[in-house]
C-alpha cells in the first residue's frame, strides 16, 4: 500500500475492522479508547484494471479520463460493518448486507465508490431537501 | 413532505422550510439516520437539481462590459438553458470568476483570471489559457482545472476533490489545507507548499521551496526536482509500483510526463509525530477521581 507509515497503528489486514470494530491496536489507542486515523489507507491509489462498468459509465457522461473526486473514496468500517463516508452528509453509508465483499481492498473500494455516487445522486439523498431548505441561490 | 410544493415553500421562512421537509435542528452528533435508497435503481450520474447540458451545445460570453456577478449569472442561466461548452472571453483578471458550478460543464476560458477563479466548483471541466491569482480552486469539490501559464499562491487551498492542474509554476502555501483531490504543478512551487494537508495527492514537476509538507497530517506529496527543506514531520517514504504507474497516468493524462518517466520523483508523506490525540484525558480524568 502506497504510504503507509502510521505511527499509531498500520492496516495490516483488509478485514481489520470487521473483525475487531473499535480498532485499537496500539498501546496508545487502548490509553486514550479510540482508534487513531482513517479506517482505511488514504493514500491507497485506485487501481483502474478493477474499474466498475458504473464507474466508466460515470466518468464518461462527465467528460473525465479517470476516477476524479473518486480516487479519495475508499471503503472503510462503521462499527464493525463495511460503509463509505459521505462527504456531503459527514456521515457514513452502510453497504447493504446483500453485497458480498471482495478479498481485496482494491474492489471494495470500487464497490464503495459505485455506492456512494448512487446514493449521491438518488432524490432520498439529504442535500436535496437541504437545498431545498437552505440556499441562497 | 410529498405534500409541500415549491411554491409553498418559497412562501415560508427558512425555518418552516425546513420543518416542512421534515428536518430537525436537534444536535444529531453520534446519531444514525435511516435512509432507504435504491442501490440497484436506474443509473444516474448528476445531482438531482442539476442542469441537463449536452456538451456538444457551444455558445460564447464575452465578459468585456460584465460585472463578477453578471459573469456567473449568465454562466447559470446558460446552463439552464443547456449549454454544455461555454466559451468566456475577455475576463480581464477579474475576481471570481465561474465558482460554485455544481455541473457538468466544459468551459473554456479565453484569458486571466485574478482572485479566487473557479473556486467551489463540484462537477466542471475548465480550461484556462493564461494565468490565475491567488487562491485558484480553493475548495474545489470534483471536476478538472487546467490552467496554461502560471497561478498565484494558495493554489487549491482546502481542495477536496478533482484535478487541479497548473502547466506553469505557482506560489506559496500551494495546497494549504488539502483535504483531497489531485494539485499538478508542471513547474516550480514556492515555500509552505501541502502546509497542514490532511489528505490528497500533490504532484509538483519542477522544484519544490522551503518547508514542503510543513504539519501534514496525511496525504501524498511527489516532487520530480529538489526539494529546498522538508517541513516539520514531512518525511521521504518509499515509491511503490502502484505510485509510479499512477503518477505516470496522471501526469499523461495533461501532458506533463517528463522525458526520464516517474522514477526519480520522491515521494513526502507524514510522519505522523505531530497527531495530537486527546490522550491526556484519561490520565487528567484518573487524577480527579
Amino acid at each position: 500500500m502506497a504510504g503507509t507509515q502510521y505511527r499509531g497503528s498500520e492496516i495490516k489486514d483488509v478485514d481489520q475492522f470487521l473483525k475487531d470494530s473499535a480498532g485499537l491496536d496500539s498501546d496508545r489507542e487502548k490509553e486514550i479508547g479510540q482508534h487513531i486515523g482513517y479506517r482505511y489507507d488514504v493514500n491507497l491509489v485506485p487501481d483502474y484494471e478493477r474499474l466498475t462498468p458504473f464507474l466508466a459509465n460515470y466518468m464518461e457522461v462527465m467528460g473525465w479520463d479517470d476516477l476524479n473526486w473518486l480516487e479519495d473514496v475508499h471503503m472503510g468500517y462503521e462499527e464493525g460493518a463495511p460503509a463509505v463516508f459521505d462527504r456531503n452528509i459527514n456521515g457514513w453509508v452502510r453497504v447493504p448486507d446483500s453485497i458480498d465483499l471482495p478479498d481485496n481492498q482494491q474492489d471494495r473500494d470500487m464497490i464503495a465508490r459505485e455506492l456512494l455516487i448512487k446514493f449521491q445522486m438518488s432524490d432520498r439523498h439529504p442535500l436535496v431537501n437541504l437545498r431545498k431548505a437552505y440556499m441562497k441561490f | 413532505m410529498a405534500g409541500v410544493s415549491d411554491a409553498q415553500l418559497r412562501e415560508m421562512t427558512q425555518e418552516e422550510r425546513a420543518q416542512a421537509l421534515g428536518m430537525t435542528t436537534e444536535q444529531l452528533t453520534g446519531r444514525s439516520m435511516f435512509i432507504e435508497f435504491e442501490s440497484d435503481a436506474e443509473e444516474r450520474f448528476t445531482y438531482p437539481w442539476a442542469h441537463d447540458v449536452d456538451y456538444n451545445k457551444r455558445t460564447e460570453l464575452d465578459t468585456d462590459d460584465l460585472t463578477t456577478t453578471e459573469v456567473n449569472e449568465k454562466l447559470r442561466a446558460l446552463m439552464a438553458e443547456g449549454y454544455g461548452s461555454i466559451v468566456l472571453k475577455n475576463p480581464r483578471g477579474k475576481h471570481g470568476i465561474a465558482v460554485g458550478i455544481l455541473n457538468r460543464l466544459n468551459l473554456i476560458i479565453e484569458g486571466s483570471l485574478g482572485y479566487f477563479g473557479v473556486g467551489l466548483i463540484d462537477g466542471p471541466n475548465v480550461r484556462i489559457n493564461g494565468r490565475v491569482g491567488w487562491s485558484c480552486g480553493e475548495n474545489m469539490m470534483s471536476g478538472t482545472v487546467l490552467v496554461e501559464k502560471n497561478a498565484g499562491s494558495t493554489f487549491g487551498a482546502a481542495i477536496r476533490g478533482g484535478d487541479l492542474v497548473c502547466r506553469g509554476s505557482v506560489g506559496s502555501r500551494t495546497g494549504i489545507d488539502q483535504k483531497g483531490g489531485t494539485i499538478i504543478v508542471g513547474g516550480d512551487t514556492g515555500a509552505l507548499s501541502g502546509f497542514m494537508m490532511q489528505r490528497g495527492r500533490m504532484i509538483v514537476c519542477g522544484n519544490a521551496g522551503k518547508n514542503l509538507g510543513d504539519s501534514m497530517y496525511d496525504g501524498t506529496i511527489y516532487v520530480g526536482g529538489e526539494i529546498r527543506s522538508f517541513g516539520v514531520d514531512a518525511v521521504p517514504a518509499e515509491l511503490t509500483e502502484l505510485d509510479k504507474a499512477w503518477l505516470t497516468r496522471k501526469l499523461t493524462q495533461y501532458d506533463l510526463l517528463p522525458e526520464k518517466g516517474v522514477d526519480h520523483f520522491t515521494k513526502i508523506v507524514a510522519g505522523k509525530q505531530l497527531w495530537n490525540y486527546d490522550n491526556l484525558e484519561p490520565t487528567e480524568k484518573k487524577l480527579i477521581l
